[in-house]
């Protein structure tokens, strides 16, 4: 059985593609292959910067002959027929066999298809593949018109078995496959034959290429932590840029050099990330003082001076990166020491969306929301006020301006070395978290108000202005938003109504934006108070408009309407954010939608508990018996009420109850209503849920006995009723109506 | 002249190097633009001259300007007027990064004792409705030059397909030299009886134009010409094919190109006098694009674009 070895040599391939495009690779030649009959014992994808290789083993020599039998006309259809049926099978009227079906005798004919040579099939499949390759990006080059990552040189590929080696010959846009490839760029010695993998494998690395990323990463990282061991210091672990680093050499030579004794007072962290971004350097820390002293690089060549030049190279670019670098610190830090205030000014001109207003204008709004959290954070409002004014002033820094991904963390230092304390010094880093589903999330409470005040003002400044997310489409990161805020109160298991906070916080941008008259501006501020003190908008409008005596501005009478419509379409966002979010902890749509329905479903917390304990409930077997309690009492009832065009809701008295199953079903709901509704209002849902489980032995007694639809007419109406106060009971928890099953 | 062997003097011995080099690889080498253009590219023998099916080398110098990137010539390497060295060829050869490594050696790196990369960088220059793939080549970590597959210019498919290899002059060549302060750099040879730095050349112009993009130049003269830019390039494409005064076809791509690049600077300058925002930002790139495309659709209905009647 033969062996397969499949080389694509082209100009230097992203290094973030090589990975992925070794397994395409893999996966779409021997799925062809497979396809056309032909199996293979193993396979193994390999990528440098310049080459993605496949190596198969124990290959058929030939794919299997396959018999096929097919039908064909009755004997005795007219001639044209037959012909048709010859042609399409490709026999002759001597190859057919008469044979009798219930129809009738049928004409057969039995289509031997050959087993095919694995070149002929190795070739067609892969130009298949070179042709519908799934780079992310691909072009065009010269004057042909086929398409690669980059220009694609030459295509290797040959069987080989014991008795030697042979090219699979094919043409792709005058590319002629070959038994030939090259080394290293400029390390190897020109064009040479190879005759399978083992002598593939073995003449690259003579000529400089080590053609396993994973070995090269193990290399690299081998040399770097032995370097750095042997001078006591470590390095920074990054497998990210490690696999980087790995697909930009062919042969990885590791060098670590000196970071110059001026640049060794900058933050870790900007050490870090300006060796990385820019440079692809491994940070090298010293582990007794915690500072990184030195770098690694890795060359893609050895030299006859050691790398000496190379290094020098590199040190001299790393300087001049690490001078602005510290240009900017040194530049930010006496801003910083002077107390910033030049930098929340230059946020006065900074525009955050032309609709929205300035940064400076947003850190206002943001502030005033933050500090009426100050309450349900448990913090001191003032010190919420100076950390959400401080927030963002490192976005004017020249440092964050050169390393947007430095934002928040230098905020810190620059707190700090403004003299001010911990918290609003670590309310600058936090207040941008959590970024994403498994980012942490703040706890200091300082931190939590100002990271809530900054994400609700951007999802209420975008809502205001109708610039919501829409399919794929999220520009301003809106659903991030959204979750970020649904984590930073559950996991700090934070008590509030949302409503509020909208509400509020859609005022204040109705008066950034509509506010330039004194009236409206006047009429809206006094709504904001009425909203702090009493929650809810369409009270504290009424109140305010109520009492104003004069001509009331047009827009006022129409923000009444648009207001609360902004508001709830917002919560009906965080509300499908939020089922995303359960749904990944394995909460039940339903039993979410059951849960959003009831009051209070902009306070989260109560929210999640209670779906967590619907969720918990329904899995026991009190659950099933509540839920077929419950569904057998609102049947027959909605049935009813359907019937006879009336809601059944008031006035069950015991005193018409015939049946002793009737009268012990009173019983229990006497007995169960006040310990439901107690547990409700302690927010206990399991014991609630356990009270209402307790009514399905009396309800199925009951309707064992007792026909609902007596001809009594009082009685029947009393029996709805009854079901009534038992629908209404178990409701208190959610609502049961959307619970599948 | 310096042989290749030995290492280059001056700035403009690196320049002459790859002139030459160039030169002997075939391309025509051509003069700089006579306009104000923020990068080599903007050259209408790069753009227009990527489009359609003619056959084209040509390299050149093209001093560019990027009127933010001023530092009244304080800082090390940032400079508001620059020179970029450009070469397009088309259809792009295979050889073409054998090519562009030669003329590495050409001005004196030494390719046995030095690292070069060429790390992915895609290229997209959204004023001209152009993108294309390839890498920035790296030279021991520092970012030498630009190598881009054109695949499309002004909206069309490029078909062939154009090398454009791009280098900055300034600091290719103060790596070369050794110079660690843009000014210091030897502007002629440095034996020269009249020895000059790149800054006895350009210390001044740089502290001069600085003032001017970022304090003085008037803002609302700059959008009025903006305005008249556009609407030139515009009337001009609008013509008739044929001259009525000669009753021959002729398409002014060309004129109109002008004015595109013209309104291009113009937004430039506009953006370093801080007057755009972040909004209209977009919207005037948008202009500026829709004018490339328009050049670009009139260019490719003359004979230099393919056009045959």
């Amino acid at each position: 059985m033969p062996d397969l070895l499949i080389e694509l040599f082209s100009e230097e391939i992203p290094a973030r593609m090589q990975a992925r495009a070794a397994e395409d690779l893999k996966k779409r030649v021997t799925d062809g292959l497979v396809e056309a009959g032909l199996t293979y014992a193993g396979a193994h994808a390999f990528s440098t910067p310049r080459r993605l290789t496949l190596a198969l083993e124990g290959l058929l020599a030939e794919s299997p002959t396959v018999k096929e039998e097919r039908k064909g006309p009755k004997v005795g259809a007219p001639d044209k027929a037959i012909e048709g049926f010859l042609r399409g099978a490709g026999v002759t009227r001597d190859d057919l066999e008469e044979r009798d079906t219930p129809k009738g005798a049928v004409y057969f004919a039995t289509i031997t298809k050959p087993g095919r040579p694995a070149g002929e099939i190795v070739a067609e499949v892969l130009e298949d593949t070179i042709r519908n390759f799934p780079w992310p990006k691909s072009m065009r080059w010269g004057s042909g018109a086929l398409r690669w990552v980059r220009p694609l040189h030459s295509i290797l590929c040959i069987l080989s078995d014991e008795a030697g080696a042979s090219v699979v010959p094919m043409d792709v846009d005058g590319i002629v496959s070959g038994d030939t490839t090259e080394g290293h760029r400029f390390m190897g010695s020109g064009r040479f034959a190879v005759t399978g993998f083992e002598d593939y494998e073995a003449k690259l690395k003579r000529d400089h290429v080590i053609l396993n990323a994973s070995e090269r990463a193990e290399h690299i990282w081998n040399d770097a932590t032995n370097m750095a061991f042997a001078q006591g210091l470590e390095v920074v672990e990054d497998k990210g840029l490690l696999a980087e680093v790995a697909g930009l050499v062919e042969w990885p030579v590791v060098l670590m050099g000196d970071i110059a004794e001026d640049f060794l007072g900058l933050p870790p962290e900007v050490l870090q990330t300006s060796m990385k971004e820019h440079q692809k350097f491994f940070s090298v820390k010293n582990p007794k003082t915690g500072r990184i002293e030195k770098f690694i690089t890795v060359a893609n060549r050895e030299t006859a001076d050691n790398g000496a030049t190379i290094l020098a190279g590199n040190q001299k670019v790393l300087f001049a990166r690490l001078s602005d670098a510290k240009f900017f610190w040194e530049n930010d830090l006496r801003v910083a020491e002077a107390g910033a205030q030049e930098w929340l000014d230059k946020l006065e001109n900074v525009t955050f969306h032309n609709k929205l207003g300035s940064q400076g204008d947003r850190i206002g709004r943001i502030a005033a929301l933050a500090q009426t959290l100050a309450g349900t954070v448990g913090a001191d409002a003032d010190v919420i006020g100076k950390a959400a004014m401080f927030a963002k002033a490192d976005l004017s820094s020249e440092m964050v301006y050169e390393f947007p991904e430095l934002q928040g963390l230098m905020g810190r230092y620059y707190a700090e070395a403004a003299g001010h304390g911990a918290e609003v010094a670590a309310t600058a880093e936090e207040h941008y978290s959590p970024l994403g589903p498994s980012d942490d999330v703040p706890t200091a409470p300082v931190s939590v108000a100002v990271a809530l005040g900054d994400k609700l003002d951007t999802l209420t400044g975008f809502w205001a202005i109708d610039e919501k997310p829409t399919g794929s489409k999220d520009p301003f990161a809106l659903r991030r938003a959204a979750l970020g805020v649904i984590r930073l109160v559950l996991e700090n298991d934070l008590r509030l109504n949302l409503d509020t906070y909208f509400d509020l916080q859609l005022l204040r941008h109705e008066i950034a934006q509509n506010g330039e008259d004194e009236v409206s501006a006047g009429l809206m501020s006094d709504m904001m108070g009425e909203i702090a003190e009493h929650g809810v908008f369409g009270a504290a409008v009424r109140t305010v408009l109520d009492a104003f005596d004069g001509d009331l501005p047009v827009h006022m009478e129409e923000l009444k309407s648009r207001l609360p419509d902004t508001s709830r379409d917002l919560l009906t966002f965080f509300h499908d954010r939020l089922k995303v979010y359960l749904r990944d902890q394995g909460v039940r749509h339903d039993v979410i939608d059951a849960c959003v329905a009831m009051p209070g479903n902009d306070d989260l917390t109560l929210l999640v508990k209670r779906a967590r304990a619907l969720g918990d409930f329904l899995g026991t077997e009190d659950g099933e018996n509540l839920l077929q309690g419950f569904k057998r009492a609102n049947n027959i009832l909605s049935q009813a009420e359907e019937k006879d065009g009336v809601e059944y809701s008031y006035g069950a008295d015991v005193k018409f109850a015939e049946d002793e199953t009737e009268k012990a079903l009173f019983a229990a709901l006497d007995a169960q209503e006040e310990a439901i509704s107690s547990a409700i209002e302690a927010e206990d849902f399991a014991a609630a849920m356990g009270g209402m489980a307790a009514l399905r032995a009396p309800i199925d007694a009951f309707f064992e006995a007792v026909q609902v639809n007596s001809d009594n007419q009082i009685v029947r109406r009393n029996r709805l009723n009854l079901l009534s106060r038992i629908r209404k009971t178990c409701l208190g928890v959610a609502d049961l109506t959307l619970i599948e099953g | 002249m310096a042989t290749t062997d030995s290492k280059p003097r001056s700035f403009q011995e690196i320049i002459l190097r790859l002139q030459n080099y160039w030169a002997e690889k075939g391309c025509a080498v051509l003069q700089p633009y006579d306009m104000e253009v923020g990068a080599g590219t903007f050259h209408p023998a790069t753009t227009l001259r990527a489009l359609g099916t003619n056959a084209w080398a040509a390299a050149y110098v093209q001093p560019s300007r990027r009127p933010t990137d001023g530092r009244y010539g304080e800082n090390p390497n940032r400079l508001q007027h620059y020179y970029q060295y450009q070469v397009l060829i088309k259809p792009s050869p295979p050889n073409l990064q054998a090519l562009y490594l030669g003329s590495l050696e050409a001005i004196g790196i030494d390719m046995d004792l030095h690292d070069i990369r060429f790390v992915e960088d895609d290229w997209e220059s959204p004023t001209l409705g152009a993108w294309g793939l390839g890498w920035e080549v790296w030279c021991d970590g520092m970012e030498v030059s630009q190598f881009t597959y054109f695949q499309q210019v002004g909206g069309h498919d490029c078909q062939p397909v154009s090398g454009e290899l791009t280098y900055g002059l300034e600091r290719l060549a103060m790596y070369v030299l050794g110079v660690d302060h843009v000014m210091d750099m030897p502007f002629n040879d440095p034996d020269a009886p009249i020895a000059l730095k790149y800054g006895d050349v350009f210390k001044q112009t740089e502290q001069e134009y600085s003032r001017w993009n970022f304090d003085i130049a008037n803002t609302e003269v700059l959008l009025k010409q903006f305005e008249e830019a556009e609407a030139e390039c515009e009337k001009i494409l609008a013509q008739e094919h044929v001259d009525p005064k000669t009753g021959k076809r002729i398409i002014m791509a060309h004129p109109a190109y002008d004015q595109c690049i013209k309104a291009s600077h113009l937004f430039n300058l506009l953006d370093a006098r801080g007057v755009i925002s972040v909004t209209e930002r977009q919207a005037y790139i948008g202009r500026v694009r829709a004018l490339a495309k328009q050049c670009a659709d009139a260019f490719v209905q003359t004979e230099a674009g393919g056009y045959a009647a």
